[in-house]
């Protein structure tokens, strides 16, 4: 008796298989409204969770921000390349690298933390890092406006460049998802990443020129090294909102460029990289 | 009882039957490597950190089990704790892989379970709309079955309350109103039954029969002989990751029970 030759007869499929590419990209779009709803009811109740709610939200970053406005503002004043507004450039650093850190550590828990949820039901689990992502674009907004709002008081007024964070948050977006989709991934491998990750958001943090002006830096360490700043990705995204909200700031158009080859090469291969296991998520090996 | 003529209790599965076959396990073996946590100090054993000895045990929870399952069917998996059943479930879910053997299905087997999805914070009526996302209906579906979902869980007065609030038999009957509202193909029910009360039971058992009748498969785990009887008519029972017994489920309970009284003789006499 031949059971192999019993269910190819009968149409059956072999159980643990994965789904091809565009099979699975349909079965994502099918789930648009679960994903969508997924990220928004967790973002309400995280904040519900605490007495302040949607105000951490912003009260986060900006304890952060007073924090090493104050250490490398005042304390190592004049050190290195310190430019000039120091208080909304740290500021805007800092709340959209936000964004990158909570998107990478997020990304790489979306699947371990889940486990049981992806044990228990069938659907496409890259819903799980695009939906975190999603919840964090969701916190980055209330964010964007706080932002706005201090470099009005700081003395930048609203003008035309402002529309050009439509497409800046869309890369960056686009940016955040391909690195959560890397991560979420990495993790199922190997769980220790994810004690690793604080400290590459941290590297990162330090290296992207979050308080102080990357390509001015590193002219003064090696100018050869001109090109580094200028495809880094964060810092293209740091530059491009510095350059829009900033009073006398210069918009650098051709960082649009490198970001977005950027965010949609790391996206691509992020999601290629994150199918290619889907059928080993939630299995206990 | 049913039209199931497996009357012999050996692990065959007859391939010819008149129905079509919708879950099909092929001398499934399933073998674990697990981690033996339990810390043994080893004296003088020197070596350090990385010579530590991992003690890594090998399970063999499955050792061959073949069955064939029908459109309509509803079969009750039994066993005593720790033989297999739950493994047998998660490989055909294919969350466990199996290490020798096959499984063919037609469609995915769902787990009933949905609670994972659910967000203690929120209240009934947004679990809902999310367990039913998760389930895989849709919008216009949800808003359609929103009243059916809400009405069996016989919560109207507690669904706008935070899940959080609710006790576990008020919870327990949410997911399983939730779980259930989906018309599942290949159904894996793990011991839901006995959660709530009686006449919560009695209606889950009604819901389990009709996902049945709309030509569903129901794969029901318990040990409740009581549930088994009244829900299926096929039992597998499964005994140290051996398939004992398959056939109508009367027959493999009284088969079960017998096999259960011997050991427990056998188990009172030297004392």
């Amino acid at each position: 008796m031949d059971m192999a030759r019993l269910a190819a007869e009968h149409g059956l499929e072999r159980v643990g298989g994965r789904p091809s590419l565009p099979q699975y990209v349909k079965q994502l779009l099918s789930r648009s409204d679960f994903t969508y709803t997924l990220a928004k009811y967790r973002m309400q109740s995280e904040n519900e969770r605490n007495r302040l709610g949607m105000a951490w939200v912003l009260l986060r970053p900006s304890f952060s921000a007073l924090i090493y406005g104050t250490v490398f503002g005042f304390i190592m004043r004049g050190a290195t390349a310190r430019p000039d507004d120091f208080a909304p450039f740290v500021i805007i650093g800092v709340f959209v690298l936000e964004f990158f850190n909570s998107s990478m550590n997020g990304g790489a828990k979306s699947i371990i933390s889940n486990a049981s949820l992806v044990q228990s039901l069938p659907f496409p689990r890259i819903v799980l890092p695009i939906a975190k992502v999603f919840q964090n674009l969701l916190d980055f907004i209330p964010t964007l406006i706080f932002m706005a709002l201090i470099v009005i008081i700081f003395g930048a007024r609203p003008d035309w460049d402002w529309f050009l964070f439509i497409p800046l948050v869309f890369l960056f977006w686009v940016f955040n998802q391909g690195v959560a989709f890397i991560f979420a991934r990495a993790t199922v491998h190997f769980r220790d990443l994810s004690q690793v990750t604080p400290f590459i958001s941290r590297m990162i943090f330090y290296t992207s020129g979050v308080f102080f002006d990357l390509k001015v830096m590193v002219e003064k360490i090696n100018p050869a090294l001109q090109p580094f700043a200028d495809w880094q990705p964060i810092n293209n995204v740091l530059s491009i909102a510095r350059g829009i909200l900033m009073k006398d700031g210069v918009v650098p158009y051709d960082y649009f460029w490198h970001l977005a080859i950027w965010a949609f090469g790391i996206f691509i291969f992020g999601f290629i990289f994150f199918w290619q296991a889907e059928e080993r998520y939630g299995r206990d090996e | 009882m049913s039209e199931n003529t497996e009357h012999d209790s050996g692990n065959v599965a007859e391939a010819t039957q008149s129905n079509d076959p919708v879950v099909i396990c092929d001398n499934v073996h399933v073998r674990y490597k697990t981690l033996a946590t339990g810390k043994k100090l080893k004296l003088g054993g020197g070596g350090g950190m990385l010579k530590r000895q991992r003690g890594l045990r090998e399970v063999h929870a499955l050792k061959g089990v073949s069955f064939v399952a029908h459109r309509n069917e509803s079969i009750g998996i039994i066993g005593s704790n720790g033989s297999g059943k739950s493994t047998l479930m998660r490989s055909i879910t294919g969350l466990t892989p199996t290490s020798e053997g096959a499984i063919f299905a037609k469609s995915r087997p769902n787990l009933l379970g949905v609670g994972a999805a659910l967000i203690p914070d929120l209240s009934g009526a947004r679990n809902i709309i999310l367990g039913s996302l998760a389930l895989g209906l849709t919008r216009p579906e949800i808003d359609e079955k929103f009243d059916d979902i809400v009405a069996f869980t016989g919560l109207e007065d507690f669904i706008d309350l935070p899940m959080r609030t609710y006790s576990s038999g008020m919870s327990q009957r949410l997911k399983f109103a939730i779980a259930t509202s989906v018309q599942h193909e290949i159904l894996i029910v793990d011991e839901a039954l006995n959660v709530g009360d009686k006449k919560f039971r009695d209606r889950s058992e009604g819901r389990i029969r009709s996902i049945r009748e709309n030509a569903g498969t129901v794969f029901l785990v318990s040990h409740s002989m009581r549930s088994i009887k009244d829900t299926c008519n096929r039992a597998l029972w499964i005994e140290k990751g051996e398939l004992r017994a398959d056939g109508p489920a009367l027959e493999v309970i009284r088969e079960y029970q017998a096999f259960n009284k011997v050991a427990k003789e056998a188990e009172q006499e030297p004392s």
